[in-house]
């Protein structure tokens, strides 16, 4: 048991790590495009590995199954949830940094205005 | 035959999830398998995403690939911002770039699209029929055959397979 125990807690703390590299990543990042680039993929990894080192230490208590499908919703919803809130911005006219270099999809929506009027 | 397919994959979904929800447990399976039959029967028509997927041994085996490659890009694009964010230089040349995918299934594109969001410096902001407009932190190329072929080719090759 102790072996899974520390099994478990050095998968826990390198998925903390990860997150608070995302959080140290939201800080630092320029605009919020590239926040949010830094905050999906950081928790997507930090909180699956969480969940799974909790579940590896408390193996005993049969919650493997549910950790699972916690996982799986977190993968499939995590980066779905971030498009979402990408588009959005886009969509709100938010301006991408200054070091950025272009934004074709500014360019490919002035065209199609051009074009309908 | 469309149906009967449609039916057994969305009975072998939700009876999987019950699985891991429950564990073993003779009552519960029971249960649970009654109800799963009750609701394949009620929502079959709507759930339309599990017809395009194909079921040939070659997507089984390509769906396993694909998982293990997901992964690995996973992995890889955590340690990518990882070193980003530790460089004090903070070294990004951040844009929006339009790429182009052959998929045509809607869940195949959903997926690949989520693929892209979880892979090293890209992030899907919008869709377009055959068009994704990618937010790529480390823009290397101006062409968008190159581009489409950095950001979209690895995974297309597993999906096109498994979903068409």
């Amino acid at each position: 048991m102790a072996v899974l125990d520390i099994l478990g807690a050095i998968i826990t703390l390198i998925g903390s790590l990860f997150l608070l590299l995302g959080s140290i990543g939201i800080l630092r990042m320029p605009d919020v495009y590239n926040r949010m680039q830094a905050g999906t993929k950081a928790t997507t990894l930090g909180s699956m590995m969480f969940l799974l080192g909790l579940g590896i230490s408390y193996i005993e208590c049969g919650c493997i199954g549910r950790i699972v499908v916690l996982i799986l919703f977190i993968l499939f919803t995590n980066p779905i949830s971030s498009h979402a809130l990408a588009r959005a911005a886009h969509h709100a006219g938010i301006k991408l940094a200054d070091v950025s270099i272009r934004d074709c999809l500014k360019d490919d929506e002035q065209e199609q205005k051009g074009a309908s009027v | 035959m469309k149906i009967l397919k449609r039916s057994i994959l969305i009975y072998i979904f939700l009876f999987f999830v019950w699985f891991l929800l429950t564990g073993f447990k003779a009552q519960e399976l029971i249960a649970g398998s009654v109800v799963c039959l009750i609701i394949t029967v009620i929502y079959n028509s709507k759930a339309l995403a599990f017809e395009e997927l194909r079921l040939t041994p070659k997507s089984l085996l390509y769906s396993i690939l694909y998982a293990v490659i997901f992964l690995v890009e996973l992995i890889k694009s955590n340690f990518d911002v990882a070193s980003r964010v530790a460089n004090p230089k903070l070294p990004i040349h951040p844009g929006i770039v339009k790429v182009r995918t052959k998929l045509k299934s809607k869940i195949g594109k959903l997926i690949l699209a989520n693929s892209i969001t979880l892979t090293p410096g890209t992030l899907t902001v919008e869709t377009r029929d055959e068009f994704f407009y990618i937010h790529w932190i480390n823009i290397s190329t101006d062409n968008i055959d190159d581009t489409s072929r950095q950001i979209v080719a690895r995974f297309e090759r597993y999906l096109e397979v498994i979903f068409g």
